[in-house]
């Protein structure tokens, strides 16, 4: 396929609505855009889809839509949203997709601060939205919408169904046909085509401009790098605002010319996957972390046979799947045919569950996935990925090679992204790929782009041996112990996350000889397990404090400590003593916040007799805590609590891939 | 929002229904005009089920008489009912467990299906041509009650708010000129009646079906009905707008009691 597939290089397409007359003429007759409605699935193919995209430009430039202006759209993942985006860069303007499930008065900041004029939405729900805070959005003159149901009785001003704009648009582009041509080509490759809002979760969004070129070239070396081409088939179902669905379904669709399919609704995905089969896929860990755990669910409910067929080929799985999907050597002959015979009877059926038959390629990003759920995916012969960028960046910095698969970093740099570390740590990134700007925010711009030309990406991190860039914290984060190594706190609390005992770590070392962590177990996993065990025990605080336990996160602990052990960046990370907490760190407390972060000072500073006795030679400590009961009443809680060493690894430069 | 309601459709005078000694209905006298959403309200053994089953033709009132459409309706039996347009849901949930939300939806189309038994068992010609049009319309009901996601789900292992919703969209599938609905929101969480009020006012609104609705949540009937119509001990104590009822001295006695 990979031949066959490969996008022509053609020159001059160098903007969307340029790359997108193309398709319509060399590849006219093949599927651009599916949705499913009325329980079928609706096929538009690129001559129409260039069609439609002309209808629905004309009629914006007939309602007065003009260049350098800003379209914003809202809604879940519609063809015609898509298209409306395409339509405002026809005109040189600006698509300025918005997060569809965020409340009105939050819209209402960035239709301000982009000085919306018109906006293109789904449907009466977003319609409503609109209208409540068009008083406080006077530039908001059109309010288009896709899906009229509900909108009868609405009389509004400027309220107008996309399909009466689109008619209008064809009857202009019918009467002047030059005109649109004309539009697109005054178009720049320099010009801003998107604008997406950083999330906000340190201060207000800001909106990000990116320019043709950059998203065309971020798109273009992805596309060379898995050879993606116009076969290949995506599922759109992750909100068109976040820079990831823009790039996946939008710029790279658009590059290679492959297809994008719409879910009929959000609760449908999971069977729109299995209808589709599409070959390239992109999820968050914790949407693979659901599958997961749905495959298990049922298999527990299985017949006695299946079950332990399904037991037998994962363990074959664990042992070479993975060997086996990167084609590595050494995998031994008897298991390469227990792996064929597991492919034929499980990991087959299991991938057709899944939607995943026909995936060549399958990224996460976002949060740091999990060790055994990756090699999970991995086993059953998906290819799945890493890869690391941010709104500023196109999403598009780093990617792990076919073959190259190390669970713990994000992979090697894309073809034409420089990526530097600088002294601090933090993870300096230059090429075509950047914003242009901030929009309305210089200071903000000159802060995160230096005189060099590199971008701040606010992430520490550095390489690995093979050359592959390993993300470990946010820069604010990092510190250094005493003995002048890195420290980076969040790292080593994933880690200990990972395993499935432990509910939260916080680790402590900045300025300090050794790292120390304290730990809450998870109360259900390890009250299961002491189930087991029959281990009695009256609560948390109980539970916690057991011996046995505590030998367990020991355990865990000291696999954490053999991982961190192999990278001699991280080796002086090592965890060398802990402590099981009395009591479960809550946001009612404030000692997390909303989104279960660790409020690192806070908590430091309530447990400071505890950090102190970590580092001194006792092995237990009395602490008397208040909390928080969820009436609203505090009490306190008391315990001696028992202080562990865990045994740490010389520095080794062993090497082991996931 | 003006809504257009129309002419009188259906109404009743005198109807007095007994079973033995015992009088369900005593001289009911209302009517049910066009497009608008009539609400019957009452106590417990009001005779407010007995009502809906007058309606529509499982029960025969001994007295009285009703006028559909302009025609005296007499010893109407529910096929005839259910073919001149009146369709129902149960108060409590009469769908098929085994079979999926779409093929429940499906036996909704019943009436509407023309072609004989050995041309569907075949499924060619005219027979396919008429398939796919009833599931074109299955669809747009699924798509309008938001249940795609359970299209082939079976019925009965669906929460009972979403059965509930899947016996809405079984009684619109035969496109009904008046839906019956008796206590649509019985048992539903608060989320779920919000749901089903919206599912209500949309079908009124963009089908522009006329609805009859029996139900015990006082909050709901005031805020999504037209015109209420109040009974107690099988007779008509008060009729009129929301407003006018929850004024009317009868009634409240009637909820709260009164001292004798």
């Amino acid at each position: 396929m990979s031949v066959a597939n490969a996008a022509p290089e053609v020159a001059g397409l160098d903007t969307f609505p340029r790359l997108l007359l193309h398709h319509g003429r060399t590849q006219g007759a093949r599927p651009a855009t599916r949705e499913k409605d009325l329980g079928i699935w609706q096929t538009w193919n690129w001559s129409q889809v260039a069609n439609e995209v002309r209808a629905l430009a004309c009629g914006l430039a007939e309602l007065g839509f003009r260049r350098g202006d800003n379209l914003a759209v809202i809604g879940d993942n519609r063809p015609r949203l898509y298209w409306a985006m395409a339509a405002a860069q026809c005109l040189g303007g600006v698509a300025v997709p918005l997060y569809q499930d965020a409340v009105a008065a939050e819209m209402a900041f960035v239709l301000q601060d982009a000085e919306i004029g018109f906006a293109i939405v789904e449907d009466q729900e977003q319609v409503d939205k609109m209208l409540e805070i068009k008083s406080q959005c006077p530039a908001l003159g059109h309010i288009l919408y896709d899906d009229p149901r509900g909108l009868r009785h609405y009389t509004q001003a400027g309220l107008q169904s996309l399909e009466e704009v689109m008619a209008m648009g064809r009857s202009h582009d019918h009467n002047q046909p030059e005109f649109i041509d004309g539009e697109i080509s005054r178009g720049e490759p320099g010009d801003i085509a998107v604008m997406l809002y950083t999330s906000g979760t340190t201060g207000k969004p800001k909106g990000v401009c990116q320019t043709h070129s950059s998203f065309i070239t971020a798109a273009k070396s992805g596309c060379e790098f898995d050879r993606l081409g116009p076969a290949d088939s995506i599922l759109s179902y992750l909100p068109m605002a976040w820079v990831g669905d823009h790039l996946f379904s939008y710029a790279q669709a658009m590059v290679a010319g492959f297809t994008i399919n719409c879910p009929e609704s959000g609760d449908t995905v999971m069977t729109d996957l299995r209808e589709i089969g599409p070959t390239y896929y992109f999820a968050p860990p914790r949407v693979f972390e659901n599958l997961l755990t749905t495959v298990m669910i049922r298999m527990e409910d299985a017949g006695r046979i299946k079950r332990r067929m399904f037991d037998y080929f994962m363990a074959v799985a664990r042992r070479c799947g993975a060997e086996v999907l990167d084609g590595r050597p050494g995998v031994a002959a008897i298991d390469r045919f227990l792996y064929a015979a597991g492919d034929l009877l499980v990991y087959g059926p299991l991938r057709n569950v899944l939607g995943m038959s026909r995936i060549r390629v399958a990224y996460t990003a976002g949060a740091a996935i999990g060790p055994d759920l990756f090699r999970f995916y991995r086993s059953i012969g998906v290819n799945l990925k890493q890869l690391y960028g941010s709104t500023e960046t196109c999403a598009a910095v780093c990617l792990q090679p076919d073959g190259e698969i190390k669970f713990d970093s994000v992979g090697k740099p894309a073809p034409g992204v420089e990526v530097r570390i600088a002294e601090n740590g933090e993870v300096l990134v230059k090429g075509k790929m950047l914003l242009k700007e901030y929009y309305k925010r210089p200071a903000d711009t000159a802060e995160a782009i230096d005189a060099e030309g590199y971008f701040h990406t606010g992430d520490a991190g550095f390489f690995d041996e093979d050359g592959h860039l390993k993300i470990i914290d946010r820069a604010k984060d990092v510190g250094k112990t005493a003995g002048g190594a890195m420290f980076a706190p969040n790292y080593i609390e994933n880690k200990l996350k990972f395993f499935s005992f432990i509910k939260e770590a916080v680790a402590f070392g900045h300025g300090r000889e050794m790292v120390c962590a304290f730990i809450n177990i998870d109360m259900g996993a390890v009250g299961n397990w002491a189930e087991r065990r029959s281990i009695s025990y009256s609560g948390y605080t109980d539970l916690a404090q057991k011996k046995p336990v505590y030998e367990l996160i020991r355990e865990c602990i000291e696999k954490a400590n053999a991982e961190l052990a192999q990278d001699p960046m991280l080796c002086p990370s090592q965890v060398h003593r802990f402590l099981i907490l009395h009591k479960e760190l809550d946001p009612d407390d404030d000692e997390l916040t909303r989104t279960r972060k660790v409020r690192r000072a806070f908590v430091a500073e309530k447990y400071a007799v505890l950090i102190e006795a970590l580092y001194s030679d006792n092995d237990s400590q009395f602490i008397e805590t208040q909390v928080k009961f969820e009436d609203g009443r505090s009490g306190m809680v008391s315990a001696d609590l028992a202080i562990m060493d865990a045994r740490v690894f010389p520095a080794q430069a062993q090497r082991k891939a996931a | 929002m003006t809504k257009r309601i129309g002419e009188v459709i259906l109404s009743f005078t005198n109807i007095s229904l007994s079973f033995g000694g015992v009088n369900a209905l005593t001289r009911i006298g209302f009517d049910v005009k066009e497009h608008e959403i009539r609400a019957i309200i009452g106590p417990n053994g009001a005779g407010k089920s007995s009502m809906l089953n007058v309606i529509n033709g499982v029960y025969h009132p001994q007295q009285g008489e009703i006028v559909f459409r302009g025609k005296a309706r007499r010893g109407m039996n529910t096929y005839e009912s259910a073919k001149s347009g009146i369709a129902r849901t149960f108060q409590n949930i009469a769908l098929f467990k085994g079979m999926s939300v779409l093929d429940n939806i499906m036996t909704g189309r019943n009436l509407k299906m023309r072609s004989n038994f050995l041309l569907d068992a075949l499924y060619w010609g005219p027979a396919q041509r008429e398939e796919i049009a009833h599931r074109k319309k299955a669809e747009e009901i699924i798509d309008f009650l938001e249940i795609q996601h359970i299209r082939k789900t079976p019925v009965g292992r669906l929460p009972y708010g979403l059965q509930k919703r899947v016996e809405l969209g079984r009684a619109l599938a035969a496109e009904p000129a008046i839906l019956l609905l008796d206590e649509p929101m019985a048992g539903m969480n608060v989320e779920e009646k919000q749901d089903m009020c919206r599912f209500i006012l949309d079908v009124n609104d963009q089908l522009g079906t006329t609805i009859v609705l029996i139900e015990h949540d006082m909050g709901v009937v005031m805020d999504i009905s037209d015109r209420v119509v109040v009974l107690d001990y099988g007779k008509k104590i008060a009729d009129g707008t929301p407003d006018e009822v929850r004024a009317n001295q009868d009634v409240i006695d009637a909820y709260l009691g009164v001292a004798h």
